[in-house]
Protein backbone atom coordinates (compact mmCIF):
# COMPACT_ATOMS: atom_id res chain seq x y z
CA UNK A 1 0.00 0.00 0.00
CA UNK A 2 3.03 2.63 1.08
CA UNK A 3 4.36 1.77 -1.91
CA UNK A 4 2.19 3.36 -3.79
CA UNK A 5 2.96 6.77 -2.01
CA UNK A 6 6.30 6.57 -3.86
CA UNK A 7 6.79 10.16 -5.66
CA UNK A 8 7.84 8.02 -8.90
CA UNK A 9 4.59 5.57 -8.77
CA UNK A 10 2.56 8.54 -7.97
CA UNK A 11 4.54 10.35 -10.59
CA UNK A 12 3.85 7.91 -13.65
CA UNK A 13 0.09 7.71 -13.05
CA UNK A 14 -0.10 11.41 -12.54
CA UNK A 15 1.58 12.25 -15.73
CA UNK A 16 -0.29 10.00 -17.95
CA UNK A 17 -3.75 10.19 -16.44
CA UNK A 18 -4.60 13.75 -17.50
CA UNK A 19 -5.11 13.12 -21.27
CA UNK A 20 -7.86 10.00 -20.23
CA UNK A 21 -9.38 12.51 -17.63
CA UNK A 22 -9.44 15.01 -20.02
CA UNK A 23 -11.28 13.11 -22.99
CA UNK A 24 -13.98 11.87 -20.13
CA UNK A 25 -14.58 15.20 -19.00
CA UNK A 26 -15.20 16.65 -23.34
CA UNK A 27 -17.16 13.49 -23.15
CA UNK A 28 -19.61 14.16 -20.17
CA UNK A 29 -19.50 17.72 -20.22
CA UNK A 30 -20.70 17.40 -23.92
CA UNK A 31 -23.31 15.02 -22.42
CA UNK A 32 -24.03 17.19 -19.46
CA UNK A 33 -24.72 20.60 -21.74
CA UNK A 34 -27.14 18.90 -24.64
CA UNK A 35 -29.09 17.59 -21.63
CA UNK A 36 -29.40 20.52 -19.34
CA UNK A 37 -29.20 23.39 -22.15
CA UNK A 38 -31.41 21.07 -25.08
CA UNK A 39 -32.90 18.07 -23.86
CA UNK A 40 -34.03 18.94 -20.13
CA UNK A 41 -37.44 21.27 -20.02
CA UNK A 42 -38.27 24.39 -18.91
CA UNK A 43 -39.13 25.51 -15.22
CA UNK A 44 -43.06 25.94 -14.77
CA UNK A 45 -42.52 29.58 -13.12
CA UNK A 46 -38.84 30.07 -14.58
CA UNK A 47 -38.89 29.29 -17.60
CA UNK A 48 -35.51 28.97 -19.21
CA UNK A 49 -33.28 31.17 -16.26
CA UNK A 50 -33.85 28.07 -14.92
CA UNK A 51 -30.67 26.43 -16.73
CA UNK A 52 -28.23 28.33 -14.93
CA UNK A 53 -29.02 26.10 -12.37
CA UNK A 54 -27.20 23.24 -14.06
CA UNK A 55 -23.81 24.80 -13.98
CA UNK A 56 -24.22 27.09 -10.71
CA UNK A 57 -25.31 24.24 -8.14
CA UNK A 58 -22.24 21.86 -9.26
CA UNK A 59 -19.79 24.90 -9.18
CA UNK A 60 -20.79 25.51 -5.44
CA UNK A 61 -20.99 22.02 -4.61
CA UNK A 62 -17.44 21.52 -5.77
CA UNK A 63 -16.25 24.34 -4.46
CA UNK A 64 -17.51 23.23 -0.90
CA UNK A 65 -16.74 19.61 -2.00
CA UNK A 66 -12.91 20.83 -2.14
CA UNK A 67 -12.56 22.83 0.37
CA UNK A 68 -14.28 19.87 2.89
CA UNK A 69 -11.37 17.50 1.25
CA UNK A 70 -8.21 19.80 1.59
CA UNK A 71 -9.39 20.48 5.52
CA UNK A 72 -9.02 17.02 6.26
CA UNK A 73 -5.83 17.11 4.42
CA UNK A 74 -4.74 19.37 6.00
CA UNK A 75 -5.56 18.18 9.42
CA UNK A 76 -3.90 14.94 8.91
CA UNK A 77 -0.94 16.06 7.27
CA UNK A 78 -0.59 18.41 10.52
CA UNK A 79 -1.50 15.37 12.75
CA UNK A 80 0.78 12.85 11.14
CA UNK A 81 3.37 15.27 9.50
CA UNK A 82 2.93 13.31 6.14
CA UNK A 83 3.84 16.22 3.46
CA UNK A 84 1.92 14.36 0.68
CA UNK A 85 -1.14 15.57 1.81
CA UNK A 86 -0.25 19.00 1.91
CA UNK A 87 1.14 19.07 -1.47
CA UNK A 88 -2.36 17.30 -2.55
CA UNK A 89 -4.23 19.92 -0.45
CA UNK A 90 -2.03 22.58 -2.56
CA UNK A 91 -3.03 21.32 -5.30
CA UNK A 92 -6.56 20.94 -5.09
CA UNK A 93 -7.35 24.65 -3.98
CA UNK A 94 -6.83 26.19 -7.10
CA UNK A 95 -10.22 24.54 -8.66
CA UNK A 96 -11.90 24.66 -5.54
CA UNK A 97 -11.39 28.53 -5.67
CA UNK A 98 -12.50 28.90 -9.19
CA UNK A 99 -15.59 26.91 -8.77
CA UNK A 100 -16.50 29.46 -5.85
CA UNK A 101 -16.16 32.42 -8.00
CA UNK A 102 -18.47 30.77 -10.46
CA UNK A 103 -21.08 29.84 -7.83
CA UNK A 104 -21.22 33.37 -6.71
CA UNK A 105 -21.09 35.03 -10.43
CA UNK A 106 -23.89 32.55 -12.00
CA UNK A 107 -25.67 33.12 -8.85
CA UNK A 108 -25.55 36.93 -9.32
CA UNK A 109 -26.48 36.19 -12.91
CA UNK A 110 -29.55 34.25 -11.39
CA UNK A 111 -30.50 36.42 -9.18
CA UNK A 112 -31.01 39.59 -11.56
CA UNK A 113 -34.12 37.91 -13.74
CA UNK A 114 -35.58 36.11 -11.07
CA UNK A 115 -35.43 37.73 -7.83
CA UNK A 116 -34.89 41.30 -9.20
CA UNK A 117 -31.62 41.91 -7.38
CA UNK A 118 -27.96 41.01 -8.88
CA UNK A 119 -26.79 40.98 -5.04
CA UNK A 120 -28.02 40.52 -1.68
CA UNK A 121 -26.37 40.76 1.81
CA UNK A 122 -28.55 36.90 2.74
CA UNK A 123 -27.27 34.39 4.90
CA UNK A 124 -26.42 31.70 2.23
CA UNK A 125 -24.82 34.16 -0.35
CA UNK A 126 -22.11 36.41 2.33
CA UNK A 127 -21.15 32.97 3.79
CA UNK A 128 -20.31 31.63 0.38
CA UNK A 129 -18.56 35.25 -0.45
CA UNK A 130 -16.31 34.35 3.11
CA UNK A 131 -15.68 31.06 1.96
CA UNK A 132 -13.81 32.58 -1.28
CA UNK A 133 -12.26 34.66 1.03
CA UNK A 134 -10.91 31.39 2.81
CA UNK A 135 -9.60 29.87 -0.44
CA UNK A 136 -7.92 33.15 -1.26
CA UNK A 137 -6.04 32.93 2.04
CA UNK A 138 -5.28 29.70 1.80
CA UNK A 139 -3.51 30.07 -1.84
CA UNK A 140 -1.91 33.35 -0.92
CA UNK A 141 -0.39 31.40 2.36
CA UNK A 142 1.44 29.38 -0.20
CA UNK A 143 2.76 32.36 -1.98
CA UNK A 144 3.92 34.05 0.63
CA UNK A 145 5.57 31.35 2.81
CA UNK A 146 8.74 29.98 2.16
CA UNK A 147 9.45 27.89 5.10
CA UNK A 148 8.14 24.69 4.78
CA UNK A 149 7.07 23.87 8.17
CA UNK A 150 5.53 27.31 8.96
CA UNK A 151 3.49 27.51 5.12
CA UNK A 152 1.89 23.97 6.14
CA UNK A 153 0.90 25.14 9.91
CA UNK A 154 -0.50 28.30 8.45
CA UNK A 155 -2.71 27.10 5.69
CA UNK A 156 -3.88 23.94 8.05
CA UNK A 157 -4.66 26.85 10.67
CA UNK A 158 -6.79 28.72 7.64
CA UNK A 159 -8.67 25.78 6.90
CA UNK A 160 -9.35 24.85 10.17
CA UNK A 161 -10.75 28.62 10.45
CA UNK A 162 -12.89 28.32 6.91
CA UNK A 163 -14.26 24.38 7.83
CA UNK A 164 -16.46 26.45 10.22
CA UNK A 165 -18.05 28.46 7.81
CA UNK A 166 -19.09 24.91 5.42
CA UNK A 167 -22.25 23.68 7.45
CA UNK A 168 -22.83 27.73 7.66
CA UNK A 169 -23.56 27.53 4.43
CA UNK A 170 -25.26 24.54 3.99
CA UNK A 171 -27.62 25.27 6.93
CA UNK A 172 -27.77 29.05 6.09
CA UNK A 173 -31.14 28.73 4.06
CA UNK A 174 -32.77 26.95 7.54
CA UNK A 175 -31.56 28.33 10.09
CA UNK A 176 -32.48 32.11 9.08
CA UNK A 177 -34.69 33.66 6.87
CA UNK A 178 -32.36 34.42 3.62
CA UNK A 179 -33.87 35.56 -0.07
CA UNK A 180 -32.12 32.35 -1.45
CA UNK A 181 -34.58 28.99 -1.39
CA UNK A 182 -33.89 25.80 0.70
CA UNK A 183 -32.35 23.12 -0.98
CA UNK A 184 -34.05 21.08 -3.82
CA UNK A 185 -32.33 17.82 -3.38
CA UNK A 186 -32.30 15.88 0.02
CA UNK A 187 -31.26 12.19 1.09
CA UNK A 188 -33.52 12.21 3.78
CA UNK A 189 -36.41 12.81 2.05
CA UNK A 190 -37.94 13.76 -1.00
CA UNK A 191 -35.90 16.35 -3.59
CA UNK A 192 -38.31 19.04 -4.85
CA UNK A 193 -36.97 18.96 -8.41
CA UNK A 194 -38.21 17.22 -10.93
CA UNK A 195 -36.06 13.78 -12.39
CA UNK A 196 -36.15 15.89 -15.82
CA UNK A 197 -33.70 18.65 -14.31
CA UNK A 198 -32.23 16.31 -11.84
CA UNK A 199 -30.17 13.94 -14.09
CA UNK A 200 -28.96 16.78 -16.68
CA UNK A 201 -27.55 18.51 -12.79
CA UNK A 202 -25.52 15.61 -11.65
CA UNK A 203 -24.08 15.06 -15.05
CA UNK A 204 -22.89 18.50 -15.09
CA UNK A 205 -21.83 17.80 -11.39
CA UNK A 206 -19.62 14.80 -12.86
CA UNK A 207 -18.47 16.91 -15.43
CA UNK A 208 -16.98 19.26 -13.37
CA UNK A 209 -15.66 17.33 -10.47
CA UNK A 210 -13.52 15.70 -13.79
CA UNK A 211 -12.94 18.93 -14.96
CA UNK A 212 -11.21 19.62 -10.93
CA UNK A 213 -9.55 16.00 -11.15
CA UNK A 214 -8.09 17.55 -14.17
CA UNK A 215 -6.80 20.17 -12.76
CA UNK A 216 -5.55 18.91 -9.63
CA UNK A 217 -3.33 15.87 -11.79
CA UNK A 218 -1.34 18.68 -13.54
CA UNK A 219 -0.89 20.66 -10.04
CA UNK A 220 0.52 17.57 -8.28
CA UNK A 221 2.47 16.64 -11.19
CA UNK A 222 4.32 20.33 -11.27
CA UNK A 223 4.45 19.29 -7.35
CA UNK A 224 6.01 16.13 -7.52
CA UNK A 225 8.40 17.37 -10.60
CA UNK A 226 9.52 20.00 -7.96
CA UNK A 227 10.76 17.45 -5.51
CA UNK A 228 12.44 15.34 -8.07
CA UNK A 229 14.60 18.46 -9.10
CA UNK A 230 15.49 18.88 -5.51
CA UNK A 231 16.54 15.78 -5.89
CA UNK A 232 14.45 13.90 -2.98
CA UNK A 233 13.36 10.35 -3.61
CA UNK A 234 10.72 10.60 -0.88
CA UNK A 235 7.80 12.96 0.42
CA UNK B 1 -0.77 2.32 17.96
CA UNK B 2 0.33 6.21 17.33
CA UNK B 3 3.22 8.01 19.21
CA UNK B 4 2.40 10.44 21.76
CA UNK B 5 3.16 13.21 19.64
CA UNK B 6 1.00 12.43 16.70
CA UNK B 7 -1.63 11.86 20.26
CA UNK B 8 -0.70 15.18 21.38
CA UNK B 9 -1.42 17.25 17.89
CA UNK B 10 -4.86 15.60 17.31
CA UNK B 11 -5.49 16.81 20.93
CA UNK B 12 -4.36 20.65 20.11
CA UNK B 13 -6.27 20.41 16.62
CA UNK B 14 -9.76 19.57 18.08
CA UNK B 15 -9.39 21.81 20.71
CA UNK B 16 -8.75 24.95 18.29
CA UNK B 17 -11.67 23.69 16.35
CA UNK B 18 -14.11 23.23 19.37
CA UNK B 19 -12.97 26.83 20.49
CA UNK B 20 -13.55 27.96 17.48
CA UNK B 21 -16.99 26.58 16.72
CA UNK B 22 -18.18 27.44 20.11
CA UNK B 23 -17.01 31.33 19.28
CA UNK B 24 -18.72 31.52 16.00
CA UNK B 25 -21.82 29.88 17.27
CA UNK B 26 -22.09 32.63 20.00
CA UNK B 27 -20.81 35.26 17.94
CA UNK B 28 -24.09 34.13 15.36
CA UNK B 29 -26.50 33.87 18.21
CA UNK B 30 -25.83 37.74 19.44
CA UNK B 31 -26.03 39.08 15.46
CA UNK B 32 -29.11 36.80 14.66
CA UNK B 33 -30.92 39.86 14.04
CA UNK B 34 -28.76 40.70 11.31
CA UNK B 35 -27.81 37.39 10.08
CA UNK B 36 -31.46 37.35 8.98
CA UNK B 37 -32.54 38.87 5.66
CA UNK B 38 -35.91 40.19 6.58
CA UNK B 39 -38.14 39.99 9.11
CA UNK B 40 -41.88 38.38 9.20
CA UNK B 41 -44.96 39.81 9.54
CA UNK B 42 -45.48 38.72 12.78
CA UNK B 43 -42.10 39.79 13.60
CA UNK B 44 -43.26 43.57 12.62
CA UNK B 45 -46.58 43.20 14.72
CA UNK B 46 -44.77 42.17 18.16
CA UNK B 47 -41.39 44.87 17.86
CA UNK B 48 -41.60 47.19 20.66
CA UNK B 49 -40.58 50.37 18.52
CA UNK B 50 -40.90 51.36 14.78
CA UNK B 51 -37.89 52.75 13.90
CA UNK B 52 -37.41 54.71 10.45
CA UNK B 53 -34.46 53.02 9.36
CA UNK B 54 -34.86 50.80 6.40
CA UNK B 55 -36.01 47.08 6.64
CA UNK B 56 -37.37 44.00 5.03
CA UNK B 57 -40.21 42.41 5.52
CA UNK B 58 -40.60 39.08 3.84
CA UNK B 59 -43.33 36.10 3.28
CA UNK B 60 -46.14 35.08 1.28
CA UNK B 61 -47.90 37.52 -1.44
CA UNK B 62 -51.67 37.33 -0.53
CA UNK B 63 -53.82 35.87 -2.72
CA UNK B 64 -56.54 38.27 -4.98
CA UNK B 65 -54.44 41.20 -2.64
CA UNK B 66 -52.73 42.82 -5.71
CA UNK B 67 -53.91 45.89 -6.81
CA UNK B 68 -52.11 47.57 -9.80
CA UNK B 69 -53.02 51.35 -11.00
CA UNK B 70 -50.47 53.60 -13.05
CA UNK B 71 -47.84 54.44 -10.16
CA UNK B 72 -48.70 52.07 -7.72
CA UNK B 73 -48.58 48.50 -6.56
CA UNK B 74 -50.39 47.61 -3.45
CA UNK B 75 -50.46 44.46 -1.80
CA UNK B 76 -50.40 42.28 1.36
CA UNK B 77 -47.59 40.16 2.80
CA UNK B 78 -49.01 37.49 5.20
CA UNK B 79 -47.26 34.45 7.05
CA UNK B 80 -50.46 33.02 7.22
CA UNK B 81 -51.09 34.30 11.05
CA UNK B 82 -50.15 38.20 10.39
CA UNK B 83 -50.13 40.56 7.58
CA UNK B 84 -49.16 43.87 6.42
CA UNK B 85 -49.96 46.37 3.63
CA UNK B 86 -47.15 47.25 1.06
CA UNK B 87 -47.21 50.18 -1.36
CA UNK B 88 -44.92 50.37 -3.75
CA UNK B 89 -44.03 52.20 -6.97
CA UNK B 90 -41.78 50.77 -10.21
CA UNK B 91 -41.44 47.71 -11.77
CA UNK B 92 -41.91 44.44 -9.85
CA UNK B 93 -39.53 41.55 -10.68
CA UNK B 94 -40.44 38.87 -13.04
CA UNK B 95 -41.46 36.37 -10.49
CA UNK B 96 -43.34 38.95 -8.50
CA UNK B 97 -47.00 36.71 -8.00
CA UNK B 98 -49.81 36.03 -6.30
CA UNK B 99 -49.38 33.23 -3.59
CA UNK B 100 -45.60 33.24 -4.22
CA UNK B 101 -42.69 34.54 -1.91
CA UNK B 102 -41.62 38.04 -1.82
CA UNK B 103 -39.24 40.40 0.15
CA UNK B 104 -40.02 43.82 0.30
CA UNK B 105 -37.58 46.68 1.15
CA UNK B 106 -37.91 49.93 2.63
CA UNK B 107 -39.70 52.11 5.75
CA UNK B 108 -42.48 51.30 7.81
CA UNK B 109 -45.45 53.66 8.64
CA UNK B 110 -46.89 51.84 11.14
CA UNK B 111 -47.28 48.07 12.03
CA UNK B 112 -49.62 47.73 8.96
CA UNK B 113 -48.24 49.17 6.35
CA UNK B 114 -45.39 49.27 4.92
CA UNK B 115 -43.92 51.37 2.29
CA UNK B 116 -40.94 49.75 -0.31
CA UNK B 117 -38.37 51.21 -1.97
CA UNK B 118 -37.23 47.82 -3.51
CA UNK B 119 -39.51 44.90 -4.70
CA UNK B 120 -37.55 41.16 -4.70
CA UNK B 121 -39.46 38.01 -5.56
CA UNK B 122 -38.23 34.80 -3.36
CA UNK B 123 -38.80 31.71 -5.35
CA UNK B 124 -39.05 28.30 -3.73
CA UNK B 125 -37.32 25.06 -3.94
CA UNK B 126 -39.32 23.48 -6.29
CA UNK B 127 -38.06 23.04 -10.12
CA UNK B 128 -40.42 20.92 -12.32
CA UNK B 129 -41.88 21.01 -16.68
CA UNK B 130 -45.23 23.03 -16.92
CA UNK B 131 -46.60 19.67 -17.86
CA UNK B 132 -46.02 18.17 -14.27
CA UNK B 133 -47.28 22.05 -12.29
CA UNK B 134 -50.32 21.03 -14.72
CA UNK B 135 -50.78 17.49 -13.80
CA UNK B 136 -50.51 18.35 -10.33
CA UNK B 137 -52.71 20.99 -10.40
CA UNK B 138 -55.24 18.67 -11.76
CA UNK B 139 -55.06 16.52 -8.76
Amino acid sequence: MFKLLEPNKIFQITSKAPKYVLFLFVVVLSVGLVEALILSPEDYKQSDAVRIMYVHVPAAWISLGIFSSITVLSISGFIFKNKNFFLISKSLAPSGFVFNIIALVTGSIWGKPTWGTWWAWDARITSMLILALFYALYLISWRIYENEEKVFKISTFITILGIINVPIIKYSVDWWNTLHQPASINILSKSTIHSSMLYPLLIMTAAFALFSLLIFLMKYNTELIKIKNKGLDRL
Amino acid sequence: MYGRKVKLRFLFVSTILLILILTVFLVLKSLEENVVYFQSPSEIKSLTELTNNKIRVGGMVKKNSISMNSNEVNFIITDFKNEINVTYSGAVPNLFEEGKGVVAEGVLKDRNFFSATKILAKHDENYMPPEVKAALEEN
